[in-house]
Formats: C-alpha cells, structure tokens, sequence
C-alpha cells in the first residue's frame, strides 16, 4: 500500500493521541508518588530527606536536556526529508540517554556510600531510590521507542510511518525529560 | 470525498479478510466487537465463580455450627470436618470482593459494553489501535487465570480483604493468606490494571478522534458519555494503584518500610521502623473511591439509553444528565477521605471530605431524578433490558440514601467496618452494576450474537434477582446498627451478636435462591446463542447508530461507506412524525413534519427550506381538515 488513505490518516492521529494519554497516566503515577512522599514525610520530623543530593543529578539534568534537544532536531530532520541527520540525532539521542542512565546509576552508588539505603527506616530516603527508579523505567521505554524509530528508517518504511515514530518518540522523549525536572526540583525543594 | 470514503472501506475489507483462521477469529482477535464478546463471556465465568464463593461463606454466616459433609469433598482440609476454616473464610471475601469490584464490574463492564459499543455507536470501522485493545483482553485473561491460581497454594488465596491495608498484606507470615496468595493477588493486580489502561486510553482517543461525520460530542448517546467518563477517571486513578503496589512489593520482599512500623509478630520485634500504614490508605481510596465509580458509571449509560428507548421518550434532561456525569467524574477524585474518618485524621480535613461526599449526592439525585422523569408518562415497554434498567435506578436510590448516612463522619464512627456499609455499597454498587450490566446483555444480545433472548426467562430471572438482592441486603442495614462487624467469622461467639443468627440464615436461603436464579440467565445466554429466534436489524427500534450495521458481524462494521449523523440519538415520538423513532442517519430532509426550529442549530439556509415547505403544506391540510 503506497498511497495511504484518509482513513488511515485518521488512525495515526488517534494512535498518536494514545500516546499523549499514556504520558497523563504515567504522571499520575508520579503524582502519586510524590504525593505519598509529602503524606509520608509530614507525619514526623524524623522523616525526610536529610542529605543534599548527589552532585551527579546536576550533570544528568544537564545530559537529559541535552537528549531533549537532539530529539527535536532529529524530528526536524524527518520533517525536512534529510534523513542522514535524522538517524545521526536519533543516535546522538540515545547516547546522551544512555549516559543519563548510568550517571542515575552512579547517584545511587554515591548514596549508599552516604549510608543512604534502600532499606531505611526513614522511607523518604528510600522514597529517593523509587523516584528515580521508576523514571529510570520510563527512560529504558524510551530508548527501546528511540530504537525503534532509527530500525524504522533502515527499513526503509513510508515516510507517514517514520514520521509518525518520531512524532510519537518525540512526545514520550520530552515527557521524560520534563519529568525528570519535575522530580529533581521536587527533591531540591523538599532536600 | 464520498468517493475516497467508499474506496477506503472496499481496501479495508480486502485486507480484513485475508487470511482469517479459527485463532485470528476468535483467539486472538483484534476486532473490537469480538473482543467485548471475550471480555463479556469471561466477566460471567468470573462472576459466577464469585457467586459460588459468596455462597459458600454464607453457608458460614448462616449456619455456624452446622456441617457440611460436602464441602470437605469439594475442599479438603480448608473444611475440614464440614466447615469453613478461619483463614479460608477470610480468602472466600477477599477473592469475593477482589472478582467482584475488578474482574466482573470493571473489566466485565466497561471491557464488553465499551469495547461494542464505541465503535459501533460511534460509526467507527475499530478502535484506535484494535492491537492494544486486543492486548487489553488478554492482560485481564492471565489476571484471572493467576486470580484463580492462587487458589491451587498450599497456602490459600490473599486474605486481607479487597482493599488488603497494611501490615495484614505486608507481612507474608501474618497469615495464611499473606503468603503466595497474596503475591499472586498483587501479580493479578498489577496485569489487571495494565489491562485497565489500555483499554480506557483505546476508548478515550476513538472517542475524541474517530467519529464518523455530524457526530458532534453533544450528539453522542449518553452510554458513550458513561464509557468516555469512565476512561478518563480510569487514567487518573489506576496509576495511583500502582504506586501504592509498588511500594507495598518494595515492602514485602525488600524489607522496606513505606507502610511498617513497630511490629511484633509471634513475640519477634521486626526490623521494620518508621512506616505508616495510613500511608496506603491515601493511595489506595484515592484510586478505591474513583473505581466504585468506574464500575457505576458504565451502568448508568447503559441505563439512560435503554430507559429513553423504552419509554419511546427522548431522556429528561440530556444536558444535565452529561453535566452530572462530569460532576461525579470530577468529585470522585476529591472524596476519598470518606472511608478513612476513623484513622484519626484531622477533624477539620474530616469535615472537608464530609462535604465534599455529601456535594455527590447533587449529581446523583439529578440523574434520579430524570430517570423517574423520563419514565413519566412514557409508553413504557416492559422488555427484560427495562426491567432491570428500573431495577438498577431502584438500587441507586435505595443504596444512596445510606450513602448520606455514611458521609456524616459524626454518624460514620459507630457505622465503619459494620454490615451497614455492607447493606450499602452492595445496593448502590454491587447490585446497581450488576442490574446495569444485565441490562446492556438483554438489551444488545441481538446486536452481539444475532439472536434474541426468551423474554421469559428473562422476567423469571429479573424477580428473582430483584427481590433476592433486596432481602440479602436490606436486614444488613439493621445488623449494622446494631453494631455487627463485617469480615467476623464467627459472629456468634459475641453475646449481643447472638441474636442476628437467625436473620443470618433467612440472608442465607435468600442468597441460595437467588444465586439459583442465575441458571435461569446462564441457560437463557447460551442457549439463545444457537437457538434463539434470528435478531431483526433494529429489534427495539432504536436511534443509534449500532442499528444500523448489518446483524452479520463483518469487519469494519459497514459494508460500504460509514453513515453520517444527522441529529441526537433521542428523537423518539417526536410530534409529527409518522413514527415514534427517528434514527440518527435520517436526515432533517426527510422529516420536514416534524422538524423543530431548533433542530436546525442556526442553520439559515435549511430554516429557510423549511419554512418554504411549511408555507406549502399547511395550507393545503388545513383545506382539507375544512
Ligand atoms: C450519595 C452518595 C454516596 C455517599 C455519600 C457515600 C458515602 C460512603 C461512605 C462515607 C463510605 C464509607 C463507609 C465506611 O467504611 O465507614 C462508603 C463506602 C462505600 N461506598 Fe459509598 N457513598 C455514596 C455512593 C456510593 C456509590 C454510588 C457507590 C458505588 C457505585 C459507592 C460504593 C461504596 C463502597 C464500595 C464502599 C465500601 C468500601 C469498603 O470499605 O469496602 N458509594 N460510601
Ligand atoms: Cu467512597
């Protein structure tokens, strides 16, 4: 099928808008997340964070705004029909991701060097570890939809396709990163 | 346009029906019409299985110091000598509640009734996407397979009750049940609400994209208004219940301590400090609360079609009725608070959370009410859908009213934890659900499988139930009063309890004799599978838009190009027409004797037809009358 139909269309704009619905359902999650951190935390001074974060969140936040910059210019490129430079920044991005994965990872070896574990009678210290963990989650979903937006191009697929990948990828990529800054001002606020 | 509709549609059909097998039909289907049919057939196998458990519990209630020689047969050592043990009890309610409020009144529900009639009603070929919707179905089958499972455990099923608070749930060696039972609930759990999610995100952009042309929102049958609602109050709480899962796995299997704190069990100090079980009660009724709502809200969708319908009524109040919806949908989320007044929270949030209930109540009595108005003075037909349309409308008011008694945080300190919330939510949303779920299988049987229901049965089934439901029920209000608990086990061992014995034992015959009942339904709904009469397209001669397709399932719904809408779906006995029904597909050209000024929605050019066509008739017919 080379030519694509009204009708088919209209089924990428409601799969598209799916993806928009998965983000609201993730944030909830996050929501609610944070939410039982200030009803936790709240019930006594004993709880709460009690260490200043670890330095390596600042580079990460850097990292991730950087991915989130090189996402766009990937979906740009794909708008523009220069495909080279689209497969060059979808690389680029999930580099830079990776990268924001394991500096996630070095924080929490830093923590626990802190003496903040996991297993702790002060919740909201292992509150740390849930946050970002389940964002680490979301992160590895991304890459797998970043992968398979650049496997999308190798194959060659129609253009509508690819560009409904990056489309999609791009929302998912954003909210991650937004997310991400969401819970670092949340943990600084409440540090 | 017209052209690239009909191409489109002839494409669609071509690749349809390729190569279609017996596991791509009816397997692993991914045509949404097939796929309410698996989430409906599954929902009645759930339903009666947690029939059978609520039975065998009530055979404790009832008969405390009876045994059953059969039931250790059937049950080995969890009845050992004939009578349900403790720990085994406390599974029965668990499991009870768990199938109950998820598997039937959920997935059950909204999984079958969105699923048919979104698309279909709609004038969509499927759903956004018909592969995660098919995903959807198969998340909830292996939920309920595990469900099941979990009764297979050395140990027993999960225990703690459906809302299984902390620690009971927390500690795998406080009981029997908190042991694999309770992992595999909480592995059920967990692939139940990713169902969940999928199917309201499919349900939610089919609903705001993928309506054929004229369906504005405001001319959408208030059951996709329900469905819709419903999704979207299921994408703002069901992620809710996974951050509280998450924590309690974190707590159960890492040694965390989000939900414990000094604890002791079998003379053992645990480690676990600093937790607070309070904690979990925020998550959970902040999801607990919105979901009695998904499993209402569907319900009375379906009601309010089947009522108008039947009335040969346009609905009293189609506007409001959307509004109410919305306001519901909007204060669910605000009243959690209600069931934890006895956590000694602050008095003042209390009284917060006591208004913020009682404002619910608005909203309900609105949708009452316009149902008691749209039945007045209607040309009601009695069809076994109505029957148990009324009956739910019945369960709504006599199940709410205690709701007020409920919300008074005052009153609800001696109420909480007693057989009063029982009696309670098990009208306004045990019962109400089930007659609005039974109500959609009457009233669209023809649509799913092509043939009618007796109508017999279907009234045999519909007293039995309504009057079974209303005695099991209605003593446990005066149970409650008088201070009996719920979840107790063995109630008589209490002296002021004593006397409820025989009470307990009229609920008992009373819910034999109408779990009985149900073979009446079971026999009608699969019998009429390969023997009823042949459907008509239109049995009930109704507006919307499902009527239209033809009784052979095909894929993508319309043979040929999709129908356009041309008006709302309650036009029926309109003034001036020859019929009481005007379809949505017919066009205000074809009703010029009985179209409304208003019909035309500011439309000059047609107001002006129609004026022309007026100057032309009248005169003529009024000649004539002379
Ligand atoms: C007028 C509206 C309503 C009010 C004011 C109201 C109020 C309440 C209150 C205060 C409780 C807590 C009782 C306690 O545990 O001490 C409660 C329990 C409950 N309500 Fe309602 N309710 C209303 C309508 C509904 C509706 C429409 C549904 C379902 C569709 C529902 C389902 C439930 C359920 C399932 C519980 C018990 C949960 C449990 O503890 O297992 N209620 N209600
Ligand atoms: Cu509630």
């Amino acid at each position: 099928m080379a030519n694509f139909t009204e009708q088919d269309k209209a089924n990428l704009k409601a799969k598209k808008f799916l993806v928009w619905l998965f983000v609201i359902s993730s944030f909830m999650l996050f929501a609610a997340l944070t939410s039982g951190f200030i009803v936790y935390t709240a019930g006594s001074v004993e709880r709460g964070i009690k260490i200043s974060l670890p330095q390596s969140f600042m580079y990460s936040t850097a990292v991730i705004v950087l991915s989130s910059i090189s996402m766009h210019l990937a979906y740009l490129s794909a708008k523009r029909l220069q495909f080279a430079k689209q497969q060059g920044y979808l690389l680029l991005t999930m580099a830079l991701g990776i990268v924001f994965f394991f500096l996630q990872l070095s924080s929490w070896t830093y923590l626990t060097q802190q003496g903040v574990y996991f297993v702790n009678p002060n919740a909201s210290q292992s509150f740390l570890y849930v946050f970002t963990g389940a964002h680490l989650l979301h992160v590895f979903a991304g890459l797998m939809m970043l992968l398979n937006a650049w496997i999308g191009k190798l194959k060659n697929i129609p253009q509508v396709n690819n560009l409904f990948r990056l489309e999609s990828t791009s929302i998912f990529w954003h909210f991650i990163d937004i997310l991400w800054i969401y819970l670092y001002v949340f943990l600084l606020l409440n540090q | 346009m017209a052209s690239t509709a009909i191409h489109d549609s002839a494409a669609h059909h071509d690749h349809g029906h390729h190569h279609e097998t017996f596991l791509t039909k009816y397997i692993f289907s991914q045509d949404h019409k097939m796929i309410a049919k698996q989430f409906l057939i599954t929902g009645i196998v759930m339903g009666v299985i947690a029939m059978i458990l609520s039975v065998l519990f009530r055979l404790q209630l009832g008969w405390p110091d009876k045994s059953f020689p059969i039931l250790e047969t059937f049950l080995g050592k969890w009845a050992e000598g004939g009578r349900i043990k403790p720990d085994f009890y406390l599974a029965l309610v668990t499991i009870h509640g768990t199938m109950m409020v998820f598997f039937v009144l959920t997935a059950g529900l909204s999984g079958t009734f969105s699923n048919l009639l979104i698309p279909l009603q709609l004038g969509a070929r499927d759903m956004a996407s018909p592969f995660i919707n098919m995903l959807s179905y198969w998340f909830f089958f292996l939920a309920c397979v595990i469900m099941m499972g979990s009764f297979f455990v050395e140990s027993g099923p999960a225990s703690a009750g459906w809302t299984i608070y902390p620690p009971l749930s927390a500690l795998p060696k406080a009981i029997a049940g908190s042991g694999l039972g309770m992992t595999l609930w909480l592995v059920s759990m967990t692939l139940f609400v990713a169902s969940s999610l999928m199917g309201a995100l499919n349900y939610i952009s089919t609903v705001l994209n993928m309506r054929t042309k004229g369906m504005d929102l405001w001319r959408m049958p208030l059951t996709i208004w329900a469905f819709f609602l419903t999704a979207i109050v299921g994408v703002l709480s069901f992620p809710v219940l996974v951050s509280a899962v998450v924590l309690l796995i974190f707590d159960r299997s890492f040694g965390t301590s989000f939900y414990l704190s000094d604890i002791v069990v079998q003379g053992q100090v645990l480690p676990n400090q600093g937790g607070s079980p309070i904690l979990w009660e925020h998550l959970f009724w902040f999801l607990g609360h919105p979901e009695v709502y998904i499993v209402l809200m569907p319900a009375l969708g379906i009601t309010s079609e089947v009522i108008a319908t039947n009335s040969r009524k346009p609905i009293f109040g189609y506007h409001a009725m959307v509004y109410s919806l919305i306001g519901i949908t909007v204060l669910s989320f605000i009243v959690w608070g209600h069931h934890m007044f006895v956590t000694g929270m602050n008095p003042f949030l209390g009284g917060v959370f006591m208004i913020t209930t009682l404002i619910i109540a608005v909203p309900s009595a609105v949708k009452t009410f316009n149902y008691l108005a749209t039945l007045w003075r209607g040309n009601i037909r009695f069809t076994p859908a109505m029957m148990f349309a009324i009956g739910l409308v019945s369960f709504f008011i006599s199940g709410g009213l205690t709701g007020i008694f409920l919300g008074n945080a005052a009153l609800d300190i001696n109420l909480h934890d007693t057989y009063f919330v029982v009696a309670h939510f098990h009208l306004v949303m045990g019962s109400a659900s089930i007659f609005g779920m039974l109500c959609g299988v009457y009233h669209w049987y023809p649509k799913m499988f092509g043939r009618m229901m007796d109508e017999k049965l279907g009234y045999l089934h519909f007293w039995l139930t309504f009057i079974g439901a209303y005695l099991v029920f209605f003593p446990m209000h005066f149970m409650g009063l008088d201070g009996v608990p719920r979840r107790y086990y063995a109630f008589t061992e209490f002296e002021f309890m004593k006397e409820w014995l025989s009470v307990n034992a009229f609920i008992s015959w009373a819910a034999i004799i109408a779990a009985l009942a149900q073979v009446a339904f079971l026999w009608n709904f699969f019998y009429s599978m390969f023997y009823g009469k042949k459907a008509p397209q239109n049995p009930w001669e109704s507006n919307t838009m499902e009527w239209t397709t033809p009784v052979e399932h095909l894929h993508g719904n319309w043979p040929g190009e999709i129908p356009t809408v041309y008006r709302w779906p309650y036009d029926y006995s309109k003034p001036g027409h020859d019929k009481d029904f005007i379809p949505q597909t017919t066009p205000l050209s074809q009703t010029m004797s009985s179209n409304l000024p208003h019909d035309f929605e500011g439309n000059v050019e047609a107001e002006k037809i129609q004026a022309q066509w007026k100057s032309e008739v009248k005169p003529s017919a009024a000649k004539k009358k002379a």
